[in-house]
Order: structure tokens, then C-alpha cells, then sequence
């Protein structure tokens, strides 16, 4: 087919990836939006196995349906709360595609390249390996394969900066001699290696801007394939996911008051063993407990509850039994609403995708502004699983790690119940005044336990633990 | 002009000339810029979704990985670029069962799937 042809059919798929994420812009119309962008990458695919290049199928038929078929069976099976797992996974399969056609395009051309082209391909490259071993490491944090908290060592900003450094002068010589193919594989390696070693350092409660941001890089990656295979195609569906990854990610650092500098190197939550007995002094004989049945007995007699659910909510696997004991509250006449922080979770929009696997309908799902605007009048607050998304240390604290961070102001409210295990710090490492303060109640437990039980004594049913 | 520039802001700038780099450029800030107008719309509730559709999408990778891996140019570039496609099939494939799988959650207060 000639290549006008194959070209329109890549306009049609590029106009159905905008569209598709126009859709995105309303719960209403979102799963129509994925359709039309499923519709947009089979359209480009056909298109280009009409090209005259292809001369064989049966690899890329073989590699298409195991492909397929893998990640047919990963997203079909996989319980969605391991979601941030999924997409870190996925994010490690697109940069290994970016990286492995710039690989295979530098071996075909190599010296002949020109240095606009091989510029290109040292960018897809880099980015694209960058974005694998990264993700794979994102991968073995969310998944606990690995340990989720920073990985620190001596000099390691210094001899990670360093290692950038010589990879970006590496890049610059190949510009000038494009013919040096050991320094390029030597390039293909440092990349790899700077991927691992730049999240090893990234603890768990920062993986929500870390995923954006290797998403961000896995765009770029594609769109830079597209300069390389001078393909229109490329460069608009990787701009579009790079920029998407880009905006996400700086949403979620504005979130946390925090710069991309200091979520990437400053091994954030680190906790040294002294703060830990400073934490016990902090809280002694000021903590205020409560029961299933107290919390029980609040709930029914409030007019206006408010949860904030945290990581803990996805960690005990508590959603569903929120959403039920959100149901059978509301059905006693009793108002109940989400407050949702931004980076509450280990990826952008966590806490939405769990509440909404529990049937909690997403009119009640609420950002952080119309949160805090009703949280004062708000009888009950809940906090699930949460602790620095509700520190009123953020606000009051201007030395604190975490000062200027917004919050959700559950202190505000008229009672507020903590249910967590223990005392112990969040990934910020600072104590939370919240839990002694006046209106504060703590309630040890784990999370679903401990709703279930609440549950229990609102529909009147004799707990099994009493 | 050519004793004085070194050969390659001379390549540079004939590969400017050509077009092809430069519209590359014009459509990568077009659809940028068009991207974040969109984007930016999208709300904190579907930031899921819309993470796991622009993985799918970026999948678009495939393309050139399909052309590398169909041109059987030599056995190393065929190996790098099937193992290419599977790798981009997987987002291909999967980005989209697992976006309208979590789409489908999402229920208004009606309790319709929409």
C-alpha cells in the first residue's frame, strides 16, 4: 500500500488517542474514550502491516499474540488492588520497546546516521531503558519483592548525578561520531544501571509521583521513536502520554508541597531509630481510645460523616467493608462522603479506583477542596489507614518535613476517629499532633477488622471477638 | 559558511531543511500543547483510568517495533525487534481490558453503568 494511505490511516488513529483522552474528561464518557483509543491502536496497526517494508508476519504474529495473550491475562486477573504494580509493570514494557527499536535501528544505520537522527535515537534510547529498569524496580517496591522504604548508601546523589553525567556526555559524543557502536551499547548500559539505581532510593509513599514521572518518560520515549522512524504517529501518541505523565506528576508533587528534586533525591522517610523514642515521649498518656461500639454508636447519631482513607485502607483490603458501612449509614438517614487527598495511595487516583470497587458511587468521592470546606461541619471524620495526608503538623509546624503540604482538615471536624494498628509515624517520619488532640479519638485495629466490627454493632449483630 | 561551521551543525542544518525533523518538531508541541489543555480537564477521579489509557496508548510503539520486527533486515534487529512487539503488545492489549475494567467501577449515584 502506498505510504499516503498507510498515512491516513495513522491520522484516523491519532485522532481517535485525542479523542479517546478527551473522554477521559468525564466519568460519563470515559469508557467510551477507551474504546474509541482501542479503535485508534488497531487502526494503526493495520496500517502498518500494509506497509511495503514487512516482508515477514510470522514473527510479529507470534510476538503480538504472546504479547496478547500475557497481557490479556495480567488484566483480566489481576485484583485491582494491585493496580500501582500493573502500571508500574506496564510502564517497564513500554520503555523496553522504545529502547529495543532504537537498539535495533542504531545496529542497522549506525555510522551512516546523521546527528539530528542519532540524537534522537540516543534520547529514545536512554529514556526507554531508563523507563524499564525503573519500572522494574517500582515494580519490586509496590509488589514488596523488594523493600519499600529508601535504599540509601554513602555518595549515592553524587555517584548517581555523576553516572547521569558521563551518560549525557556519552550521548553528546555520539552526536559527533555517530560510528562508535562500543560507546553506544556502553550508553545502553549506563542507562539501565541509572534506572535502578535512581528508585532504589525512592521510598513508598513517593510512588505516586515516581509512576507519573516514568510514564512521562516512557512517552517521551515513543516520540522520540517517532523522530527516528520519522513516523507522525509515534511523535503524537508520545507526546500525549509524555505530557500526561509530566502534568500528573507535577499535580502530585504540588500535592505534597514538594519539588522533583527533593522526591528523587531526597530518600525521603528515611526514619533514624532516636526520632522513634522522641515519638513515644510525644504521645505519652495523651492518647484517647475508643471502641467498635463507641464509633458505632457516633456514626448512627451523626448527620454528616466524612472518611479519608489512606494506603492502610488498600494494605488490609478494608474498601469493601467501608462501602457497606457507607450503605447502611446512609440508609439510617446519615450523610457520608469521601475526602480524598491527591497522593493518599501509591499512584494517581488510588484511593477513586478502590472506593468505586466498593459500589461507593463517585458523586461522593470528593477532592481536596470541597473536602476541607466541609469538614467543619462534618460531625464525624474517619481516617482509615492515613497519616500524613492529615497532619495538622503541615499547617502549623514550618520546620516540619512535611510544612505546606495541603491537608485534609479532618481535625476540624466535631469528633475524629483514627483507626490504625499502632502509634507508629507515617512515611514522613514525624509525629501527628492529631492523634492527641481534644476531639481525637484513636481506635487500634487493623482497618477492616475494625470497620467490620462497627459494622456489626450498627446492624445490631452480637461481635464475634465479645 | 562550510570553513567555518563543523561538518555536523552543517548535517544539522540540511536536515532542517529536508522538513521531516523540524514537522516532527511543529506536531510534537502541537500535540503537547493539545494534551495538556486536555489533560488538565481530566479530574483527580479518573486519574487512574487515564494513566493506564495513555500507557495503552503509548503502546503505539508497536509500529515500530512491527516494522523492525517485519523487515527481516538481519537475525539481531529481528530478535530485538520481536521481542519489541511482545513487549508493546502487552500495553497494547492489556492498557485497555485493565482502563475499561476499572472504568467499569465507576458508578454514579443512579447505580447505571456509566
Amino acid at each position: 500500500m502506498s505510504p499516503q494511505v498507510i498515512n491516513l490511516f495513522y491520522f484516523i488513529a491519532a485522532l481517535c488517542f485525542i479523542l479517546g483522552i478527551k473522554g477521559m474528561t468525564d466519568p460519563k464518557t470515559a469508557r467510551l474514550g477507551n474504546i474509541i483509543a482501542a479503535v485508534g491502536m488497531t487502526v494503526a496497526v493495520i496500517g502498518t502491516l500494509l506497509k511495503k517494508e514487512i516482508v515477514g508476519y510470522e514473527l510479529i504474529a507470534i510476538g503480538f499474540l504472546v504479547g496478547g495473550v500475557i497481557g490479556t491475562l495480567i488484566s483480566l486477573f489481576i485484583p485491582l488492588t494491585r493496580l500501582p504494580e500493573r502500571i508500574a509493570l506496564s510502564h517497564a514494557f513500554g520503555g523496553l520497546a522504545a529502547s529495543l527499536v532504537g537498539i535495533a535501528e542504531y545496529y542497522r544505520h549506525g555510522a551512516e546516521m546523521g546527528s539530528i537522527k542519532i540524537a534522537a535515537i540516543g534520547f529514545e534510547v536512554l529514556f526507554g531503558s531508563i523507563t524499564f529498569t525503573g519500572s522494574l524496580i517500582a515494580f519490586g517496591k509496590l509488589s514488596e519483592i523488594l523493600p519499600s522504604p529508601p535504599i540509601t548508601y554513602k555518595f549515592q546523589n553524587q555517584s548517581n548525578i555523576l553516572l547521569f553525567v558521563i551518560t549525557v556526555a556519552i550521548w553528546i559524543y555520539l552526536i559527533f561520531y555517530p560510528g562508535a557502536s562500543h560507546i553506544f551499547y556502553t550508553m545502553v548500559g549506563l542507562a539501565f544501571l541509572i534506572g535502578i539505581l535512581i528508585v532504589l532510593p525512592i521510598g513508598g509513599a513517593d510512588m505516586p509521583v515516581v509512576i507519573c514521572l516514568l510514564n512521562s518518560y516512557a512517552g517521551l520515549a515513543a516520540s522520540a521513536t517517532g523522530f527516528v522512524l520519522e513516523n507522525n504517529i509515534l511523535i503524537i501518541a508520545g507526546a500525549l502520554d509524555g505530557g500526561s505523565g509530566f502534568i500528573l506528576a507535577i499535580l502530585m508533587s504540588r500535592a505534597m508541597n514538594r519539588s522533583f528534586a527533593n522526591v528523587l533525591f531526597g530518600a525521603f522517610g528515611a526514619v533514624s531509630s532516636e526520632s522513634k523514642q522522641k515519638q513515644e515521649e510525644f504521645y505519652a498518656g495523651k492518647v484517647k481510645v475508643t471502641t467498635p461500639e463507641e464509633v458505632a454508636y457516633l456514626l448512627e447519631n451523626a448527620r454528616l460523616v466524612v472518611v479519608a482513607p489512606g494506603y492502610g485502607l488498600a494494605v488490609s483490603q478494608a474498601q469493601f467493608v467501608l462501602g457497606e458501612l457507607a450503605k447502611v449509614l446512609k440508609s439510617k438517614g446519615v450523610d457520608v462522603k469521601f475526602a480524598i487527598h491527591p497522593v493518599a495511595g501509591r499512584m494517581p487516583g488510588h484511593m477513586n479506583v478502590l472506593l468505586a470497587e466498593a459500589g461507593v458511587p463517585y458523586e461522593d468521592l470528593l477532592e481536596l477542596e470541597p473536602s476541607n470546606a466541609i469538614l467543619p461541619e462534618a460531625d464525624v471524620a474517619i481516617v482509615v489507614g492515613a497519616n500524613d495526608v492529615v497532619n495538622p503538623l503541615a499547617r502549623e509546624d514550618k520546620s516540619s518535613p512535611i510544612a505546606g503540604m495541603p491537608i485534609l482538615d479532618v481535625d476540624r471536624a466535631r469528633t475524629v476517629v483514627i483507626i490504625k494498628r499502632s502509634l507508629a509515624p507515617g512515611f514522613a517520619g514525624v509525629p501527628n499532633p492529631l492523634f492527641i488532640k481534644e476531639n481525637s479519638l484513636m481506635l487500634f485495629a487493623d482497618a477492616k477488622q475494625a470497620l467490620q466490627e462497627i459494622l456489626n454493632n450498627i446492624k445490631g449483630v452480637v461481635s464475634r471477638l465479645h | 559558511m562550510e570553513k567555518i561551521l563543523p561538518q555536523f551543525i552543517l548535517q544539522a542544518v540540511e536536515q532542517v531543511q529536508m522538513g521531516s525533523i523540524l514537522i516532527g518538531i511543529y506536531i510534537f508541541f502541537l500535540a503537547a500543547f493539545l494534551g495538556y489543555h486536555l489533560i488538565t480537564r481530566v479530574p483527580p477521579l479518573l486519574h487512574t483510568p487515564l494513566m493506564s489509557l495513555t500507557n495503552a496508548i503509548s503502546a503505539i510503539s508497536i509500529v515500530g517495533a512491527m516494522t523492525i520486527a517485519g523487515m527481516k533486515h538481519d537475525t539481531f534487529t529481528t530478535i530485538l525487534g520481536t521481542i519489541a512487539v511482545l513487549a508493546a503488545s502487552i500495553n497494547a492489549v492489556g492498557g485497555y481490558i485493565i482502563t475499561e475494567r476499572t472504568l467499569r467501577m465507576f458508578k454514579g449515584r443512579g447505580g447505571g453503568k456509566k
